[in-house]
């Protein structure tokens, strides 16, 4: 595990649809200087840079660290650019926080992001591979299959993703930085949008949006100077999956088992339901949320969508799940899994605001792309590890 | 011009000839021919379709070749709503996870079946283009559909899930 | 910090027979196993450098996994960037003394598409991307503004080539210009390629290779895009990150320099500090054959490979990425 790492900064930006005040450099700015404004640090302080986002081809700037370099306060310095799908967000924290607990540096920025105004997402999901005909409709259009597979399989009533959806999109209403605002949203306005890919409706599916989110790691010297309370590392983990191989459980991928069995055994937890104050997971189309609870271990195989319908996962239930509104109300793809992993930093720092669970003290980040095959986690706590 | 430049639009178009390498162009080139040949990994023994140039759970590469009859059994499935940049197809349309009798992984395409029909479990079999309209592509399968066998029981795809 | 050493490097360079990029790669990754002594599941983390910009497909790092037979799941990491960096990211998880052994991989086929201008995608997307300048183009401008300020000259240009490709001096400087001062050869012929390195900390390095190749030192810094910002005659990336690496700390026996432009080669040379007695790129460098995103990575393997030959005691290899070596790595390998 390495030496002691703290999160002593975080910084979001107003994700919307359309961030027209501010370009790609202004948009990652924006949070790295947030971030910096609450560790109480400047530019100069920071030893390197780690960015992640989504495929280059979604804005369709190659290799964007290069071309950010100056925005971030990065220029003779070392600068890195993960990416691992969709759980780069998450893959990208736990770089960065690799850096500090190999004692490689003291102090690293890191900053997730997407501007999907500037981009064409659709496209850029819906894979025209040479030599097959192009069948896939983007990310829901993958995912669809795997959803109807889960419902048949764990006998689950047709309404738990419509609770899903209600719920984090009225968590999101008492987050300031979200993008979706949808205090009229109800059952009713669910289940009566348009059906996009059976079985997912319209009001199940996360928005496009821009965004970036950017943390200051600091080691263990340095966050005993942070102003405010630092969130500490208590595990990191990642596990890959191949996409396609015969037999492959792509509702319940082993690869989530594992990578959370190894945060939960770093961070010396053995009943996560129980020992956990908070959860913010991936959850990009509402039945994701139950179908995750039960690779979390929160859940037994098939009873995960009982939780969601007990009201386990709400605000003032005994597992908050996504308190922040999650990736359902906003989702710039490349950041989505750092605003995770920012948010249960958040929660255990006591710096939530009006969407904070009282007295947590233990958070779960967890991040997850491709095809359900990349998965990324980390444990915070209010006290060192 | 007192509007301040919000946005500007820069299209940029590069183009790839993209290579199939070693592997699959074999399994295109017996499409052409109308057939759907397989691999076997010999570490792992199962059968893949399309064939890879190494099996994804031991990283060896494909040994001996199997020829798929081309009628399967439909595992899960979608039903695309939404428009979308390459879109093909009259919306709705439907495209499944195919499992090839024989193979032991399922394989993508089109089902010629109306949406409100279309079941986990449907029997279907490969309908070919003519011929002359045959190319190096999975395209030369125009579509699965519909055999009238009685579905397959679930136990039968759960695992392919 | 953790001592590391390359224990194996294979490489798979040139793509005759029309390979896709698991073709390639995993025959190259099973080889630098097997040279280590090691199996798949002693490996405890595994990173890859790719670029979606070569295949012109989104998310192509994804399908190659099958090269690496992630099955069961594997603790593992991709970066948009050079195998280089994916080095320098696995030796850092190494340093936390939870495992023991990384597998370090990168991959491209650029020849799919026309590679000189798609890195036209790395530029200021606003202001300077849709004028349309090409990469030659642009390290034309750093190669001029180096002979203008008297940092080399045509014929050192040639010479760098010359070495490389075993041509004469006069056939080169007859040949016409391309981007005024650089001619077609100036720049490395473009490939696709594969290479796989396994690092192995600590005493189990010596189990696995007779003459382990121990990083001493490792450092990368990044500069400013916009060219007209920097210095272009001088690299202060290179200056610091080889001071970072500690070069300077001893003689050097063997420097493999990621440079596939020849004034790039010359500009590296200089910034590195290297002396007479240094023998550069005997692999023939990126100047013989450019697999981007794979070159970085090779110039590391290369000059680990006269230390596991026993025919150095101590190489340095760089890895560069962006316009006119925006941003660079260095690494100083030791023998024990």
């Amino acid at each position: 595990m390495g030496r002691p790492c703290a999160v002593i900064g975080i910084g979001q930006t107003k994700h919307a649809a359309k961030r027209d005040d501010v370009s790609i450099p202004g948009l990652v700015r924006e949070a790295a200087q947030r971030a910096l404004q609450d560790a109480e640090l400047t530019w100069m302080d920071i030893d390197a840079v780690v960015i992640g986002k989504a495929p280059d081809m979604f804005e369709g700037v190659m290799m964007p660290e290069l071309y950010l370099a100056d925005a971030l306060g990065a220029v003779g310095k070392p600068m890195m650019r993960v990416h691992t799908a969709g759980s780069v967000g998450g893959s990208t924290a736990i770089v960065a926080a690799h850096l500090v607990q190999a004692g490689v540096h003291e102090r690293i920025l890191t900053v997730a992001f997407e501007k999907q105004s500037e981009s064409d997402a659709m496209w850029a999901l819906s894979p025209k591979y040479p030599f097959v005909p192009p069948l896939v409709a983007g990310a829901g259009g993958f995912f669809a299959p795997l959803i109807r597979a889960y419902i048949r399989r764990s006998g689950a009533p047709a309404n738990i993703g419509m609770m899903v959806a209600v719920k984090d999109r009225k968590n999101a209403l008492k987050n300031p930085y979200a993008h979706l605002l949808m205090p009229d949203i109800s059952l009713e306005t669910v289940a009566a949008s348009p059906m996009l890919w059976d079985p997912i409706r319209y009001l199940e599916t996360c928005p496009s949006s821009d965004g970036a989110c950017a943390m200051v790691l600091a080691s263990e010297d340095a966050a005993k100077c942070a102003p405010r309370p630092p969130a500490w590392v208590h595990g990191t983990a990642v596990r890959s999956e191949p996409t396609h191989f015969a037999g492959r459980n792509q509702v319940d991928p082993r690869a989530g088992r594992d990578c959370a069995a190894d945060v939960y055994r770093q961070a010396g937890i053995t009943n996560p339901r129980r020992e956990l104050d908070v959860a913010e997971i991936y959850v990009p189309f509402s039945w994701f949320e139950p179908m995750w609870l039960e690779n979390l271990g929160f859940a037994a195989d098939d009873e995960g969508w009982r939780m969601t319908a007990d009201g386990a996962t709400a605000l003032d239930g005994d597992m908050p799940v996504n308190p922040s509104g999650g990736v359902l109300s906003t989702n710039p793809i490349g950041a989505s899994g750092m605003i995770r992993f920012a948010e249960a930093a958040l929660q255990v720092r006591g710096m939530a605001g009006d969407h904070q669970i009282e007295g947590a003290k233990l958070a779960l980040g967890h991040a997850y792309g491709g095809a359900s095959q990349f998965f990324a986690m980390w444990i915070l706590g209010r006290d060192k590890r | 011009m007192s509007e301040p430049v919000k946005r500007i639009k820069a299209p940029v178009r590069f183009d790839y000839t993209v290579g199939a390498g070693l592997t699959l162009s074999r399994f295109l080139a017996a499409l052409v021919e109308g057939r759907l040949v397989a691999r076997r990994c010999p570490g792992c023994t199962k059968v893949y379709v399309p064939p890879r140039g190494a099996c994804p759970t031991c990283a060896l590469p494909p040994g001996e070749e199997v020829v798929l009859v081309g009628t399967g059994t439909v595992t899960t499935f979608c039903i695309v709503n939404v428009p979308f940049e390459g879109q093909t197809m009259k919306l709705p349309y439907v495209y499944a996870s195919v499992l090839l009798d024989g193979a032991d992984i399922p394989l993508l395409h089109l089902v010629d079946v109306p949406a409100a029909q279309a079941r986990m479990g449907m029997r279907v079999k490969a309908e070919w283009v003519p011929p002359s309209e045959r190319r190096p592509t999975l395209e030369s399968i125009r579509w699965f559909c519909p055999t009238g066998e009685p579905d397959a029981p679930f136990d039968a795809i759960k695992e392919h899930l | 910090m953790r001592d590391v050493a390359v224990v194996s490097f294979q490489k798979r360079i040139g793509n005759a027979d029309g390979l896709d990029e698991v073709e390639l790669l995993a025959p190259t990754i099973a080889a630098a196993l097997a040279g280590a002594g090691l199996a798949r599941r002693d490996v405890g983390f595994t990173v890859s450098g790719s670029c979606d910009y070569l295949g012109g497909r989104p998310f192509s790092f994804v399908t190659v996994l099958d090269a690496v037979g992630a099955w069961p799941p594997i603790r593992e990491s991709h970066v948009e960037m050079d195998g280089a960096w994916a080095l320098y990211e696995a030796w850092v998880a190494l340093q936390h003394g939870d495992i023991d052994v990384a597998l370090v991989y990168a991959f491209g086929r650029p020849t799919q598409g026309d590679l000189n201008r798609v890195l036209g995608a790395q530029l200021d997307p606003y202001c300077v991307a849709p004028l349309g300048a090409d990469a030659l183009s642009l390290e034309a401008l750093q190669a001029r503004a180096m002979i203008d300020a008297g940092r080399c000259t045509e014929n050192d240009l040639a010479a760098a080539v010359g070495r490389a490709r075993g041509e004469p001096m006069e056939a080169l400087l007859a040949a016409p210009y391309v981007a005024s001062p650089l001619r077609a050869h100036d720049r490395g012929p473009i490939v696709d390629g594969a290479a796989a390195v396994v690092l192995v900390a600590g005493d189990r390095a010596r189990a696995c290779c007779a003459r382990p190749a121990w990083i001493r030192g490792i450092d990368h810094r990044i500069e400013a895009p916009a060219l007209g910002a920097r210095d272009l005659t001088r690299s202060r990336s290179v200056e610091r990150a080889a001071e970072g690496a500690g070069v300077r700390a001893g003689p050097v026996d063997v420097a493999e320099i990621d440079a596939p432009y020849s004034h790039q080669e010359i500009l590296v040379r200089g910034a590195l500090g290297l002396g007479a007695s240094t023998a550069l790129n005997p692999s023939g460098g990126a100047l013989a054959a450019w697999p981007f995103m794979v070159s970085g990575l090779l110039r590391i393997g290369e000059a680990a490979k006269h230390i596991h030959a026993g025919g150095a005691g101590r190489a340095i290899a760089h890895a560069t990425s962006g316009a006119c070596l925006q941003q660079n790595l260095v690494c100083v390998l030791e023998a024990e």
